[in-house]
């Protein structure tokens, strides 16, 4: 991977300038280059990561198997696009294994999600079955640690 | 407590140890240590943590009860995974069995090749700056210490030339550490070959402490022992400090022809018997997947040394461009301060620690080493802050 995404994908603040020292190139290189990203749609977001825990809100989240039908044309897309419209759901993954879709929905709380799965979800043509699984904390979140910093535990000055 | 008729405690002490100064760099620390909020640009190791399935293997290890003495070579499954390593990244053979010896850091590594080498009055060259503790492990071990000064002119890099005036009929070793603690400079191909011509010619031994080779950031490292002809007159350290960011476990190892291990081997059984068994397990899993663990780092610190060597280019900082390690060891003598007063008061007014170059040797007044082994964050930060204490000093 290009390492202008890997610096942007570690910290999307980092400025142009900050970038282009980084990288030992010109700034309007790295502009231009984020633009193009941009652009051709490889970035397509910038966003915070929070540690939704410590703000203590109200909303669950539930982690869903789904198996479905793929159909003759288009095979498992249509179904999955169609169901990855939902604001509800956060994300959405085809897998391979015992169930074909996993997604994760979130919701102010338990009946709302539950009374997504079973009147959105699960009645749309081509689903057979769903299995719900609520997610109780989060430690890691795209490779972000939950915990606290810990300090640096090395001396001040080392040979 | 002294009593009547009994020589003071400070008199019995061997004179070969006594005469030897404490390290510039621990009369820094002292002074840091006080001080609150510091950045610290005077850190010698690396500010990632050691890769957790590293850590996690040394869980495992303690778990499973690998807590016991091992063979004093060190676990022969190690030495066959630093075999491998070593010859596939500097592509020179060693046999696990007979040349590679495990030890506590490359810093006993380098004692001991030193203590099994050197007879009383034999000389040892080796070239300034250099790390702070070459000269006094050639003391204790009864060398004599014969400093060739590198130069910034020069990229710190060290020449056939400067050699040919320092070696003598006593001249026994050659003792190599590139990249380089605290200048950054590195040795191409090239360059070596020019030293091993003259090592060769003068029928020296050549002890290569290679600690910091992961780390070169424009093109390949080139390690004196695969020079033809050199392997067999060379001992080359190496350890998991810096690329694995392993200082901590205090692991390092030697390489070399059999009956110079050997050698080595008796004074470490004798006086280290093993290094640590957890150690020596957690240097087995960080050489298991050694490149994805590498990468990473190394493209940081790249980033972070382009970051480093811009500023002090816009500063107008004359720096010899840092070539490996994680340091850059800027020219300060246009300010009229000795290294140590810059340093302090680079300390005492923005709070930002550099050591004073003199701790590497005479010839590294006039400079200071900026370790860059922190977060782009407080390299930043530190940057600014320098900048400000330059227009003042200016």
């Amino acid at each position: 991977m290009d390492e202008l995404l890997k610096i942007l994908q570690k910290n999307a603040l980092e400025s142009h300038e900050n970038i282009a020292r980084m990288l030992n190139v010109p700034a309007a290189e790295v502009a231009r280059r984020v633009a193009a990203y941009e652009q051709d749609g490889v970035i397509r977001g910038y966003q915070a990561v929070l540690n939704e825990d410590q703000l203590e809100l109200d909303t669950v989240t539930a982690v869903i198997e789904v198996k479905v039908t793929p159909e003759r044309e288009g095979g498992f897309n249509r179904i999955a696009e169609r169901i990855s419209r939902f604001p509800e759901v956060r994300s959405a993954y085809l897998m391979s294994g015992t169930y074909d879709l996993l997604i994760f929905v979130e919701g102010p709380n338990l009946q709302r999600v539950a009374a997504f799965v079973s009147e959105k979800l699960a009645t749309i043509n081509g689903v057979l079955s769903t299995s719900t699984h609520f997610m109780l904390k989060t430690y890691k979140r795209l490779g972000v640690l939950m915990e606290s910093r810990h300090e640096d535990e090395r001396l001040t000055v080392t040979p | 407590m002294k009593t009547n008729g009994s020589r003071s405690l400070p008199s019995r002490i061997a004179d070969h140890v006594r005469d030897i100064p404490r390290s510039g760099i621990r009369d820094f620390f002292d002074i840091v240590s006080t001080m609150q909020d510091v950045i610290s640009l005077g850190i010698g190791e690396p500010d990632f943590d050691t890769p957790w399935h590293v850590r996690e293997a040394t869980v495992f290890a303690l778990e499973r009860g690998a807590t016991h003495y091992t063979s004093n070579l060190g676990y022969l499954e190690l030495r066959r995974a630093i075999a491998g390593y070593v010859r596939r990244r500097f592509d020179v053979g060693y046999d696990p069995e007979r040349e590679i010896l495990i030890t506590v850091g490359v810093s006993e590594a380098l004692d001991l090749a030193l203590r099994a080498l050197l007879n009383p009055g034999d000389e040892v060259l080796y070239h300034e700056p250099c790390y702070v503790s070459y000269r006094a492990t050639i003391l204790f071990a009864h060398g004599v210490p014969r400093a060739v000064t590198t130069v910034a002119a020069d990229g710190f890099r060290l020449t056939r030339a400067l050699l040919e005036r320092q070696v003598t009929p006593r001249t026994k070793v050659l003792m190599l550490n590139f990249p380089n603690n605290p200048t950054g400079a590195v040795m191409r191909r090239a360059d070596l070959e020019e030293l091993a011509a003259f090592a060769v010619a003068h029928d020296l031994l050549v002890i290569t402490d290679e600690i910091y080779a992961e780390l070169t950031y424009d093109g390949a490292h080139t390690s004196i022992a695969s020079l033809p002809g050199l392997r067999e007159r060379t001992i080359f350290l190496h350890g998991f400090s810096k690329a694995w960011a392993m200082t901590g476990y205090r692991l390092g190892y030697a390489c070399g022809p059999a009956e110079l291990i050997e050698a080595m081997m008796k004074v470490h059984q004798y006086t280290m018997l093993c290094a640590s068994s957890l150690g020596q397990k957690a240097a087995i899993e960080a050489l298991a997947r050694p490149e994805t663990d590498l990468e990473g780092m190394v493209a940081e610190y790249r980033r972070r040394r382009n970051v480093v060597a811009q500023a002090f280019d816009e500063m107008g900082l004359a720096c010899s461009r840092p070539l490996g390690a994680f340091y850059a060891f800027p020219d300060i003598r246009k300010f009229g301060l000795s290294s140590k007063d810059f340093a302090l008061r680079l300390l005492q007014e923005e709070k930002v620690a550099v050591v004073p170059g003199s701790a590497f040797g005479a010839c590294g007044e006039g400079h200071v080493r900026c370790a860059y082994a922190t977060s782009l964050e407080n390299i930043r930060e530190a940057l600014t802050r320098l900048r400000r204490f330059m227009g003042r000093l200016a």
